[in-house]
């Protein structure tokens, strides 16, 4: 069990936090112009890099708020977390 | 029971690269092996490699609880796993060696009054598909498994449960042996500490593949890679509905036969068998997040524990000895890929998630069929890379016997 940074609370147990899968894919601008094609890489594709990932969390058992974290999904540490209105922090 | 293999001096030749070959398989997992197997069986391909970054059958492989049904409840996953199911009930003979193949049945217990409904669903569903399916009262479930606490007392009663005789479980680890033995004595290269680190491509052609140990040119590729297809089909630029997440199994230490059958939870996530040398071999769900490091959260091990021991007084004294993870592979509709891609000469098998290793003689032969043929089998056809831009999918999330 690790520790995960909430934004609003701080370090709390993973047990209280639900996972979100990938950040930033955003709701298509003109839904109505989309292919199928599209729509299913909308829908159903997402990255699913070994290293650095931009993923959503919800702080389930606490705040209940959503908020993003970069985090190595070969090592699983975390390297940064920020709230859902700030971009994306450059990370090495 | 059966007993141990006799040791021969090799199972299998350790050859150098070729510079090139018809076919290359990525990844000497189950797949991949039985993959192998069945080109040169079924179709007379031999000039084939598999080449395996680690060590043959080290990944998933070696690392899955090994339980094997084909209770799934669309016809499109009855078919293909009742075909493998039909080929584990002669892979002894076909292998010329031992898998401990011990069909002691399958229970998938019903927790609650939703359960119930899906569960006897599910079972018509099995029999109309041919399947083995009978459904059971607590009472008869005692009968099958009388260790399982049937008391309406604890938090999730068992309210019954869907039993399929014919299902059961395997030694993983012989069943590779095997495959692999045949293939090699076909004269198929197994080659491992072979890492594929990227591709050489012509148009819409796959031309060979780097690997740590130089290019090798090749007429046709076949991904077999489990839980990292995503990071090999990254390096084409294809992108695939997968993501990859740890599923952790655990054991106890060997204790006397307890457990005759194969017991099954979704609702409460856990599913426990007992090993042919007295091992209780319990997994559960996969951990939530996306992970490739072959570990999981303790958390997850404790909730599992916990619903084991409540099902299972009689556990509550066992040690557990250790634990593990594994890298799954899942899709959204928890239903497999297995077939042709946008090139011409690349085939996947990929997105098994929690449950692959029962398909293994099945999928093997699909794929080399797929491979030999340069068009899917009947069985693997609806398992289509297109079906998520189509819409047909294999929703088997809700459906299945248990989540994957
Ligand atoms: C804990 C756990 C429990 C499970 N329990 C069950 C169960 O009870 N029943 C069931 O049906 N299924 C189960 N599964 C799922 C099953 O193990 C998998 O679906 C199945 O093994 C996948 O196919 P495979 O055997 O070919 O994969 P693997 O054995 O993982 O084979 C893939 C191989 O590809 C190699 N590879 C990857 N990348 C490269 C590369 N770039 N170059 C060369 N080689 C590469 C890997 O090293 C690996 O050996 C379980 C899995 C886990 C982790
Ligand atoms: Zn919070």
């Amino acid at each position: 069990m690790q520790l995960i940074e909430c934004p609003w609370c701080g370090r709390r147990e993973e047990t209280e936090f639900h996972y979100g899968g990938q950040a930033h894919v955003a709701y298509p601008a003109d839904p109505a112009a989309l292919t199928d094609e599209e729509w299913a890489h909308y829908l159903f594709f997402r990255d699913n890099p070994k290293g650095l990932f931009a993923e959503r969390w919800s702080h389930s058992a606490g705040c209940r708020r959503w908020f993003n974290a970069v985090r190595d999904t070969a090592t699983y540490r975390f390297h940064a977390v920020y709230r859902p209105d700030e971009p994306r922090p450059v990370s090495s | 029971m059966n007993p141990l293999p006799e040791h021969p001096d090799v199972l299998w030749r350790n050859p150098e690269p070729k510079r090139s070959y018809d076919v290359v398989i990525v990844g000497a997992g189950g797949h991949g092996l039985a993959t192998a197997h069945y080109l040169a069986k079924n179709h007379g391909i031999t000039n084939v490699a598999v080449l395996e970054r680690g060590w043959l059958a080290g990944g998933n492989m070696a690392r899955n609880t090994t339980i094997i049904r084909s209770n799934y409840l669309w016809d499109e996953s009855a078919a293909i796993y009742e075909h493998a199911l039909r080929l584990w009930e002669g892979l002894e003979d076909d292998l010329g060696y031992p898998i401990l193949f011990s069909q002691r049945g399958v229970l998938n217990l019903a927790h609650s009054l939703q359960d119930v409904r899906d569960s006897v669903r599910r079972v018509e569903a099995n029999r109309l598909n041919g399947v083995d399916a009978e459904w059971l009262t607590p009472d008869e479930v005692k009968k099958v498994c009388p260790i399982v606490n049937t008391s309406q007392e604890i938090r999730y009663p068992v309210l019954g449960a869907t039993y399929q005789p014919r299902a059961g479980i395997a030694k993983h680890d012989y069943v590779a042996w095997g495959f692999a033995r045949r293939a090699d004595e076909a004269g198929i290269d197994l080659i491992q500490d072979c890492e594929v680190t990227g591709f050489i491509t012509d148009g819409d052609r796959v031309t060979g593949v780097r690997t740590t140990r130089g290019d090798i040119a090749t007429g046709k590729v076949a991904l077999c890679a489990a839980g990292h297809t995503s990071v090999l089909a990254d390096q084409l630029g294809l992108r695939l509905p997968l993501q990859s997440h740890p599923l952790q199994a655990l054991v106890s230490e060997l204790l006397e036969p307890v457990h005759p059958t194969v017991v099954m939870s979704n609702a409460i996530h856990v599913y426990v068998s007992q090993a042919h040398k007295g091992e209780l071999v319990m997994g559960a769900g996969i951990d939530s997040y996306n992970g490739y490091g072959q570990r999981g959260a303790f958390h997850i091990i404790e909730r599992q524990m916990a619903a084991a021991v409540e099902l299972f007084p009689v556990f509550a004294r066992a040690h557990l000895l250790r634990t593990w993870g594994g890298i799954v592979d899942t899709t959204p509709d928890a239903s497999p890929i297995v077939g042709l891609t946008p090139y011409a000469n690349l085939y996947l098998n990929c997105g098994w998630g929690t449950g692959g290793f029962k398909a293994t003689p099945g999928v093997g032969w699909c794929m080399a069929h797929t491979i030999a043929h340069d068009e899917p089998h009947p069985y693997n056809a609806p398992f289509t890379l297109e079906r998520f831009v189509t819409g047909a999918l294999v929703d088997e999330h809700g459906a299945a016997a248990v989540a994957h």
